[in-house]
C-alpha cells in the first residue's frame, strides 16, 4: 500500500493521525515505563559497587539520550521548515523545544542525585554534565528566541535559523568539552572503566529507553495539535472542530 | 546607494568585493564618528578584567591560573556588548531595508558589516589584552600566545554574534536574549582560546589549540554570511 505522506504535512490532515498517534505512543509510554522501573527496580541486582544508587540511571541514561536525540529531530525539521517554508515543520520543531529542555534538565537533575553519592558531590565539571548544560541553554534560547518574537511566522523561521546554528555548533561543542576536561581534570571518574552492567540492568534500560521515547513522542504530538489549533483558530475546520468538541 | 543600484544583478566577483568593501567603508566611518564610544568599550574591557583581582586575591599564583579565562571572558562579554551596534540602527532607520534590496550580494554586505565590527571591537581587545596580561602575572610567551589566540578567536566571536544580532532585531528583550542566544555558542572559542595559554603552561604547545581556533574561524568565515544573510532578511520580512 502506498501512503501519500505529503497528505500528512498539511495541518488539517496532521491533526487527527497526531490525536491517534499521540494516544497510542502514550499508551506504550505507560507499559514500557511500568515494566522498565519494574525490571530496573525490582529485577535487576544491586550493583556492586555503586549500591541501590545506581539505579537511577534507568531514568538518567534515557533522558540524556533523548536530550540529544530531540536536539537533532528539532534541527531536522528546522531544516525542513526552513528549505521548503512548511508550516508544519516548524511547528513540530516548536513543539520538540520544551520536551527537549525537560529532557536536559531532568538528564541533568537525575545526574546530580546519582553524583551526590557516588561522586560524593551534586555537580562536578564532567565532560557529559557541561555539555548537556549547554545543550539545555541552546534549547532555553530556542524557546525564549520564539516568545520574543510576536509574528508566529518570523519566529518560525528565526528559531528554524538558530536550531540549525546551534546543530552545528552542538558536535563542536561536546568536542571541546570534552577535551577540556580531559586537559584539566585528569582522570577523576571515568563511566568507559566501570565494570560490565549485569544483562538485566541493560535490558530495564532499553526498556525504559523504549518507554522515555514513546512519552517524548505522545507528548510532542499532543503539543503539535494544541499549536496547530492555536494557530489555524481563524480558519474553517478548527471552528467546525470546536463546534463538534465543544471549546475544551 | 546609487552605484548599487545600477550594477547587475549577477554575483560575480567584482559585485561581491564591491559589496564588502562599501559595506566595510561604510560601517568604518561610521564608527570612528564616535571614537569616544570605542573608547568606551575598551574602558568595559579594561574594568572587567580589573575587577578580577579585586574579587579574588592580588596573590601572583592565584592571578596567573586565572589569567588567561578573565581575558577570554571579558573579551566574550565585550563582544556581547557590542553586537547590537552591528545591525539595529540601520535596523531601526530603514538602511537595512535598502541594503537587503540592493542588487549587491547580501551575505557579502552583512560580511562587511562583520569585519569593520571586528575591526573596531576584536582586533583593539586583542592589541590591549596582552598589555592587560601583565597584571596577570603572565610572562612574554605567554602574552604573545594570548594574543595570537584572540587575534584568531574573536572574528568567530563577531561572525557568530552577528547571526544572534540579526535573529533578535525586532524581537523584544534585546540584550540579555542576546546573551542566551549567543554566549552557549561562544563555548567552544573560550574552551580553545584561554586552553592555549594552559597548554603552554603544561609544557605541550599551543598549536593544536591555535591550528583549532583557526578551523573554526575559517568554518565560520564561510558559512556565517550566509546564516546572517538569511537572519536579515527573516528580520525584514
Amino acid at each position: 500500500m502506498i501512503v501519500n505522506w505529503f497528505r500528512y504535512s498539511s495541518p488539517v490532515s496532521f491533526y487527527p493521525l497526531a490525536g491517534r498517534l499521540s494516544r497510542a505512543f502514550g499508551v506504550l509510554a505507560a507499559g514500557f515505563t511500568i515494566a522498565g522501573l519494574y525490571i530496573g527496580l525490582v529485577v535487576a541486582p544491586t550493583d556492586a559497587t555503586q549500591g541501590d544508587a545506581y539505579r537511577i540511571i534507568f531514568l538518567h541514561v534515557p533522558t540524556a539520550w533523548m536530550a540529544m536525540l530531540i536536539y537533532l529531530a528539532m534541527a531536522f525539521w528546522s531544516a525542513l521548515a526552513l528549505g521548503f517554508n512548511t508550516r508544519l515543520s516548524a511547528m513540530m520543531a516548536q513543539a520538540l523545544a520544551p520536551t527537549g529542555a525537560l529532557m536536559a534538565a531532568l538528564a541533568l537533575w537525575s545526574g546530580a542525585f546519582w553524583g551526590r553519592p557516588t561522586w560524593g558531590t551534586y555537580w562536578a565539571w564532567d565532560a557529559r554534565m557541561t555539555s548537556t548544560l549547554i545543550l539545555l541553554f541552546l534549547y532555553l534560547g530556542v524557546i525564549a528566541l520564539r516568545s520574543a518574537i510576536d509574528d508566529p511566522r518570523r519566529a518560525d523561521r528565526a528559531c528554524a535559523l538558530l536550531s540549525l546554528v546551534g546543530a552545528v555548533n552542538v558536535p563542536i561543542i561536546y568536542f571541546s568539552v570534552q577535551w577540556w576536561n580531559t586537559l584539566h581534570q585528569g582522570s577523576s571518574i571515568s563511566f568507559t572503566s566501570a565494570p560490565k552492567m549485569a544483562m538485566t540492568m541493560v535490558e530495564g534500560l532499553l526498556v525504559m529507553t523504549a518507554g522515555v521515547w514513546s512519552y517524548c513522542i505522545a507528548v510532542t504530538l499532543a503539543r503539535v495539535r494544541s499549536i496547530i489549533v492555536e494557530r489555524e483558530r481563524g480558519s474553517g475546520w478548527v471552528a467546525s472542530l470546536i463546534a463538534r468538541q465543544g471549546a475544551r | 546607494m546609487s552605484e548599487a543600484t545600477t550594477t547587475a544583478a549577477a554575483p560575480d566577483a567584482a559585485s561581491v568585493s564591491a559589496a564588502f568593501g562599501w559595506a566595510l567603508a561604510r560601517d568604518l566611518r561610521i564608527a570612528l564618528r564616535s571614537k569616544a564610544e570605542l573608547g568606551v568599550q575598551l574602558m568595559f574591557y579594561v574594568i572587567v578584567v580589573s575587577l578580577f583581582p579585586l574579587a579574588t586575591s592580588p596573590s601572583r599564583e592565584v592571578l596567573a591560573t586565572l589569567g588567561p579565562g578573565v581575558l577570554w571572558t571579558a573579551a566574550l562579554l565585550a563582544s556581547l556588548l557590542s553586537l547590537p551596534r552591528l545591525f539595529s540602527a540601520d535596523f531601526s532607520d530603514g538602511t537595512l531595508e535598502q541594503i537587503a534590496l540592493s542588487p549587491r550580494p547580501l551575505p557579502a554586505l552583512v560580511s562587511g558589516k562583520m569585519a569593520a565590527h571586528w575591526l573596531t571591537t576584536g582586533l583593539p581587545v586583542a592589541v590591549l589584552a596582552p598589555v592587560l596580561g601583565g597584571q596577570y602575572a603572565m610572562d612574554g610567551t605567554e602574552l604573545g600566545i594570548l594574543a595570537a589566540a584572540l587575534l584568531l578567536g574573536t572574528p568567530i566571536l563577531s561572525l557568530l554574534g552577528a547571526i544572534g544580532a540579526a535573529l533578535t532585531l525586532g524581537a523584544r528583550g534585546g540584550g540579555s536574549l542576546l546573551a542566551l542566544l549567543v554566549l552557549p555558542l561562544y563555548a567552544p572559542v573560550l574552551i580553545f582560546g584561554a586552553g592555549a595559554v594552559d597548554a603552554l603552561r603544561a609544557g605541550m604547545s599551543a598549536g593544536p589549540q591555535l591550528s583549532l581556533l583557526a578551523a573554526g574561524l575559517l568554518l565560520a568565515l564561510v558559512a556565517a554570511p550566509f546564516a546572517v544573510a538569511t537572519a536579515v532578511r527573516i528580520a525584514l520580512d
